[in-house]
């Protein structure tokens, strides 16, 4: 017979495995069991996409291609962006909420909460961007490339995500509230926005240019681009895949690099 | 037998305002020990050292034996921590949030089931186990808040005021609940700024004010401390209230207190029983007639405000709940 722990018996706490996967488990049961939560992310950004698609879409032409092509890459990518105001309002309302606090005091190593939190809304993440690709596919948007090229621009949007992920982590332990974490989250806009995302860069003002031609979410766009273009990617690029997976490659690993260590240091000072 | 919590010259600073002023306290074990002051005394401050969410700029600190500075971890491993809201999560069940925390304590799976049915059999709430959270009213939301902090049967229970915001029913609930785990041999530490709280749940109180302890005893010899008996009268006509406290004052110690609102007069005597019976003649001769006449032992409100000079944020409520 198994009994309940006596009083007095002190746990010798969870090891960094077993309290990353108790707390990411936590971080997945309130999206799935929160209608507002995951029907957000599950419909947000389709929806974000079909405005797109069909109302700026006829108004935008791209030598060469369907404006659907273009934009799914780089809508898919930006979205990344969108989904971390999410992960900041959710850090922040944590702390908010006292659970930082109850999840500080118990013996387990401190760096599980912030792991189990990239790794569940990287899974949301996830999860919202192949249903927003079946929404793309159903709307018209073809590979050109080879599938396994289509599953590795996949791959890659998970892997910004995730990296972005520690960006706004630290946004929201900073932010300590969810208001003012929504607020930080604004941010997102210039980057999203300014950007070869939904237009061409060549077809902005020059001062915009040159920050949107040397801004992550650029080269990010253009990773996920040239695996999805095929052929067509480098007349439209000017390099091929390789230079632009290996540059957003070194972003994401460069944002990880920076923001992780900020977000550990941040949440240990407490 | 190690003290529970021992703190010497524990110091916070936040900017210019200072939280802990080198606050010097020893809480025996085996017992339920209430820091009692008022908002802004340090209370929460103080909890949140203890439990190693929050570092001390000077002081020494020892939980359970272990110095929070140096080992936190090991503090951290002996103690349940309820602050002052509900951390719990309103997207799972009672039950499944009781088994993260007591998993998260590094117990196995069996166990952890176990301990969380245990847990919510002792709370009371056994029968809404298997209902997420967020169906939960603000009273059971608490137990089960107190019920995730000593699932990982903690040697040393950190409850930051535990009540606050509880309606009267649901605040008795949760005292009850504190008792019983007294009972099975937790010790406790509770912030209150609830008089009669720490009167009900502690056998040693610690009194702080401006980050100091000021006063520590059980609440009979913190009552004992400021000596006496309060002698209490209810007026009929508020007309009277003045004329009474001049009487009043002229018997023994002469500090009365006055409420308009409820129309009492109290003053502290030392010689109870003779004082009562000149107070009464005195007023029968002024032909004042009373409501209501009564002897008693101070309350905690009255000893914080003999020995703080000034009385705590709700003794007004206190005197209306009194009423």
């Amino acid at each position: 017979m198994t009994t309940a722990v006596a009083y007095g018996a002190a746990g010798r706490g969870a090891g960094l495995a077993r309290s990353t996967s108790t707390v990411t488990r936590r971080a997945l049961l309130r999206y799935v069991r929160t209608p507002q939560l995951i029907v957000l992310a599950t419909v947000q950004m389709s929806v974000f996409f079909l405005i797109y698609r069909y109302m700026f879409g006829g108004a935008i032409h791209i030598a060469g291609m369907s404006y659907v092509d273009y934009l799914v890459p780089g809508f898919i990518a930006t979205g990344v962006l969108f989904a971390g105001i999410g992960t900041a309002t959710a850090v922040a309302e944590d702390l908010e909420q006292g659970f930082v606090d109850r999840l500080r005091s118990l013996p387990i190593p401190r760096s599980s909460v912030l792991i189990a939190r990239a790794t569940a809304d990287t899974a949301i993440l996830a999860w919202s961007t192949a249903f927003t690709a079946a929404v793309a596919f159903a709307v018209g948007f073809t590979l050109h490339g080879s599938a396994l090229e289509g599953l590795a621009a996949f791959g890659l949007v998970v892997l910004f995500g995730f990296a972005f992920e520690w960006v706004f982590i630290t946004m929201g332990l900073f932010a300590g509230n969810a208001q003012a974490a929504q607020g930080m989250g604004m941010i997102v806009f210039p980057f999203a926005f300014v950007s070869s995302a939904y237009v061409p860069v060549s077809s902005m003002p020059s001062w915009l240019q040159a920050f949107a031609e040397h801004q992550p979410l650029t080269y990010m766009v253009d990773a996920v681009r040239a695996l999805t273009l095929g052929p067509q990617a480098q007349a439209l690029l000017g390099h091929p895949c390789d230079y632009y997976v290996t540059r957003s490659l070194l972003w994401a690993l460069g944002i990880i690099v920076v923001s992780l260590p900020i977000a550990v240091w941040r949440y240990r000072r407490g | 037998m190690t003290a529970m919590i021992e703190a010497h010259g524990l110091t916070k600073r936040y900017g210019k305002t200072v939280a802990l002023d080198g606050l010097d306290l020893a809480a025996d074990a085996g017992q339920v020990v209430a820091v009692l002051g008022p908002n802004g005394a340090g209370k929460t401050t103080f909890v949140r050292t203890v439990a190693t969410l929050l570092r001390a700029d000077a002081g020494t600190l020892l939980v359970a034996g272990y110095d929070a500075r140096k080992e936190p971890a090991a503090v951290r491993r002996v103690i349940g921590l309820a602050g002052q809201f509900a951390a719990i999560e309103p997207a799972m069940s009672g039950r499944e949030n009781l088994e993260m925390v007591a998993r998260l304590f590094g117990q196995r799976r069996r166990t952890a089931k176990a301990s969380a049915a245990a847990v919510l059999e002792q709370l009371g709430l056994a029968g809404d186990g298997d209902r997420l959270a967020r169906t939960y009213s603000g009273g059971m939301r608490r137990r089960l808040d107190l019920g995730a902090s000593l699932v990982g049967a903690p040697r040393v229970l950190l409850l930051d005021e535990p009540t606050t915001g509880l309606d009267p029913r649901s605040r008795i609930e949760l005292w009850e609940a504190i008792r019983k785990l007294v009972q099975a041999g937790t010790d406790v530490l509770l912030t209150t700024q609830y008089l009669d709280e720490a009167d009900h749940l502690a056998s040693q109180v610690v009194i702080i004010d401006h980050g100091k302890a000021v006063a520590t005893g059980s609440p009979a010899e913190l009552k004992r401390q400021i000596g006496g008996s309060i002698v209490e009268l209810h007026v009929r006509n508020r007309m009277d209230l003045a004329r009474v406290a001049e009487m009043l004052g002229r018997l023994d110690h002469g500090e009365t207190q006055i409420d308009e609102s409820t129309r009492r007069v109290s003053v502290r005597v030392h010689s109870g029983g003779e004082a009562l019976m000149s107070a009464l003649r005195s007023l029968e001769a002024a032909g004042v007639e009373l409501e209501d006449i009564a002897m008693r032992q101070p309350n905690l409100d009255e000893v914080f405000l003999s020995l703080t000079g000034r009385p705590t944020a709700d003794s007004r409520s206190m005197a209306a709940r009194a009423a």
